[in-house]
C-alpha cells in the first residue's frame, strides 16, 4: 500500500518504519510501519488503550519525558529521523509539528496573547510582524470574524469551540507543517464539532493532519487516510473510502461496524 | 447484538418476505395463464398492493437505517443492496400483475398450442425460477447461485427474440384467436424484464457479499469473476 501511494501520489511527509515503544515492560507500539503523504488528513482509531495517541504523541517527541519509556525503529520527518536529533534541535521540531489536545487548554491570557505568545517565546518582538501573524492565523482558524472586537478579552470567555480554534490558531502561529490533533472535538458540541472539522478541511491544503478520533462518522467526513490500530499494532492502514465501505481486514470491519472482539 | 444488528436483522426478514410474496405473485399469475383462472389472476392484481406496501416500508426502515445509524462496510452494503433489490421485486410484482390483467383481458380460453408455440410457459418457468433462486442465493450467501442469473437471462432473451415470428404464425394458423395471441406477445415482452430484474438483484447480492460492482460489465467479466 505505501509504496503504491508513494508512487501515485508523490513523497511522504512522515515515515514510521518498524516503530516498536515499551513503556517499562509494556509493549505499546508493534512493529508500526506508516506513512503519510504531504497535505492529507489522516484518522487514527483503534478502541482505547490501542496505541493510537501513544503513536500520535511519537511524532513530535511528547513521549520523551515518560519515565522507562523506550523507542525502536525510525521515525522519518521530511526524511530525517526526528530521534536521531541533537537536544537543540527538538524544540525545531515542536515548532514544525503543532499539537492540539482533546480539551481546550486556552492559557491564562488575552485571546491576542495566546495566538501571540508563541512567536514571543521564539524571540519574536516586532510588534506589527506579531499583530499581522495573529490577525492571519485566527483568519485561518475561522475564528477571527467572532473575535476580532474582542481581543483584550480573556480566552476563557470564549466558547469551548471557540477555545478550541484559539488553540488551533495557537498552534498555526508558529508556523508549523504537521498538526497532530487528539480527539479535538471530543468535548464540543455538534455545531462546534463541524466548524473544526470544516477547519481541518481547509488546512489541509497548507498542513499535514493527522487526527486521532473515537468517533466514526467524524474520521469518515475529515480523512483521506485511515489507520486502524489494535493492541498496538497497525491492523490495517488505507483511503478512508476503502477502509469504511470495505476494509480488508475482519478486525477493522468489526470495530467499524461497531462488532468489536 | 447490537441496535443496528437488530434492525438490520428485520430489513432482512422483511426484504424475504417481500420475495416470498413476489414469488407467490408470479406462480399465481402463470398458474391463472395456464389454467385460464380469471378469479385467480384478480386476486394477483388485487395483491399488487401489498407488493407496493413492501416497498414503501423497505424504503422507509433503509431512511432510518441510513440517518439514525450511518451503516459502514458490510452493513451500508446490505441497506445500499436492499434499496436496490426491493425496487426490483417492485417491479417484478408490477409483472406478475400485467400477466395476470392480460389474462382477465382475454375473451376466451388460451389455446394450449399458442401458449407452446410462443414458448412463454417456458419462459414464465425460468423468470419464476429466477426469482426464487436468487431469493436463495440472499438468503444462503450463495453468490455462485447469484451468478448463474446472468446465463439464464440471456435464456429469457432469446425466447424474447424470437417471439415475434412465432407469434405471426400463431395468428396466420389461429386467426380466431388474435386477441389472445396478441396478449400472449405483450406478456412475453413482460416477462423478458423479469431476467434483466433478476440480474440486476444478483449484482446487488454479489455486491453486498463480495463488495464487487458488476453493473455494466461485460457478460464474461461477470462470469470470469467466478
Amino acid at each position: 500500500m505505501a509504496e503504491k501511494l508513494k508512487k501515485a501520489e508523490g513523497s511522504f511527509k512522515i515515515e514510521s518504519k518498524d516503530v516498536h515503544l515499551y513503556y517499562g515492560d509494556f509493549h505499546a507500539l508493534k512493529g508500526i510501519n506508516l506513512s503519510m503523504l504531504e497535505n492529507t488528513v489522516t484518522a487514527l482509531i483503534g478502541p482505547s488503550g490501542c496505541g493510537k495517541s501513544t503513536y500520535l504523541r511519537l511524532l513530535n517527541r511528547m513521549n520523551d519525558l515518560i519515565p522507562d519509556i523506550q523507542i525502536k525503529g525510525q521515525v522519518l520527518i521530511d526524511g530525517q529521523d526526528i530521534y536521531q536529533l541533537k537536544s537543540s534541535e527538538i524544540d525545531h521540531l515542536r515548532r514544525n509539528v503543532g499539537m492540539v489536545f482533546q480539551k481546550p487548554n486556552p492559557f491564562p491570557k488575552s485571546i491576542f496573547e495566546n495566538v501571540a505568545y508563541g512567536l514571543r517565546v521564539n524571540g519574536i518582538t516586532d510588534k506589527s510582524f506579531i499583530e499581522n501573524q495573529v490577525e492571519k492565523t485566527l483568519r485561518e482558524a475561522a475564528l477571527w470574524d467572532e473575535v476580532k472586537d474582542k481581543l483584550k478579552k480573556s480566552a476563557f470567555e470564549l466558547s469551548g469551540g471557540q477555545q478550541q480554534r484559539l488553540c488551533i490558531a495557537r498552534a498555526l502561529a508558529i508556523e508549523p507543517s504537521i498538526i497532530l490533533m487528539d480527539e479535538p472535538a471530543s468535548a464540543l458540541d455538534p455545531i462546534s464539532t463541524g466548524k473544526i472539522e470544516d477547519l481541518i478541511f481547509q488546512l489541509k491544503k497548507d498542513f499535514t493532519i493527522i487526527i486521532v478520533t473515537h468517533n466514526m462518522q467524524q474520521a469518515g467526513r475529515v480523512s483521506d487516510f485511515t489507520g486502524f490500530f489494535y493492541l498496538g499494532e497497525l491492523i490495517e492502514f488505507d483511503k478512508t473510502k476503502k477502509i469504511f465501505t470495505n476494509p480488508s481486514k475482519q478486525e477493522t470491519e468489526n470495530y467499524i461496524t461497531g462488532r468489536f472482539g | 447484538m447490537t441496535h443496528l444488528d437488530s434492525e438490520l436483522k428485520m430489513l432482512k426478514a422483511d426484504i424475504i418476505e417481500m420475495w416470498r410474496l413476489v414469488i407467490n405473485q408470479l406462480e399465481k399469475a402463470k398458474e391463472s395463464l395456464t389454467n385460464f383462472d380469471r378469479d385467480l389472476a384478480e386476486e394477483v392484481v388485487e395483491n399488487e398492493k401489498r407488493v407496493n406496501s413492501y416497498e414503501l416500508k423497505i424504503d422507509r426502515d433503509c431512511e432510518n437505517i441510513f440517518a439514525l445509524f450511518q451503516p459502514v462496510a458490510t452493513d451500508l452494503r446490505l441497506v445500499l443492496a436492499s434499496l436496490k433489490i426491493c425496487n426490483n421485486l417492485e417491479r417484478i410484482g408490477d409483472i406478475s400483475a400485467s400477466v395476470a390483467d392480460f389474462v382477465l383481458d382475454a375473451d376466451q380460453d388460451f389455446n394450449k398450442a399458442i401458449l407452446d408455440h410462443t414458448r412463454v410457459l417456458e419462459m414464465h418457468a425460468i423468470a419464476n425460477e429466477m426469482v426464487a433462486d436468487s431469493l436463495e442465493a440472499f438468503d444462503k450467501e450463495d453468490t455462485r447461485l447469484a451468478r448463474t442469473m446472468f446465463k439464464r437471462d440471456k435464456m429469457l432473451d432469446k425466447i424474447d427474440e424470437a417471439a415475434l415470428d412465432l407469434v405471426m404464425e400463431c395468428i396466420r394458423d389461429y386467426p380466431d384467436q388474435v386477441r389472445n395471441t396478441l396478449l400472449v406477445m405483450s406478456m412475453i415482452r413482460k416477462l423478458e424484464r423479469v431476467g434483466d430484474q433478476s440480474k440486476n438483484i444478483a449484482e446487488e447480492i454479489i455486491f453486498y457479499f463480495e463488495a464487487k460492482v458488476l453493473k455494466h460489465k461485460k457478460k464474461k467479466q461477470k462470469e470470469g469473476d467466478e
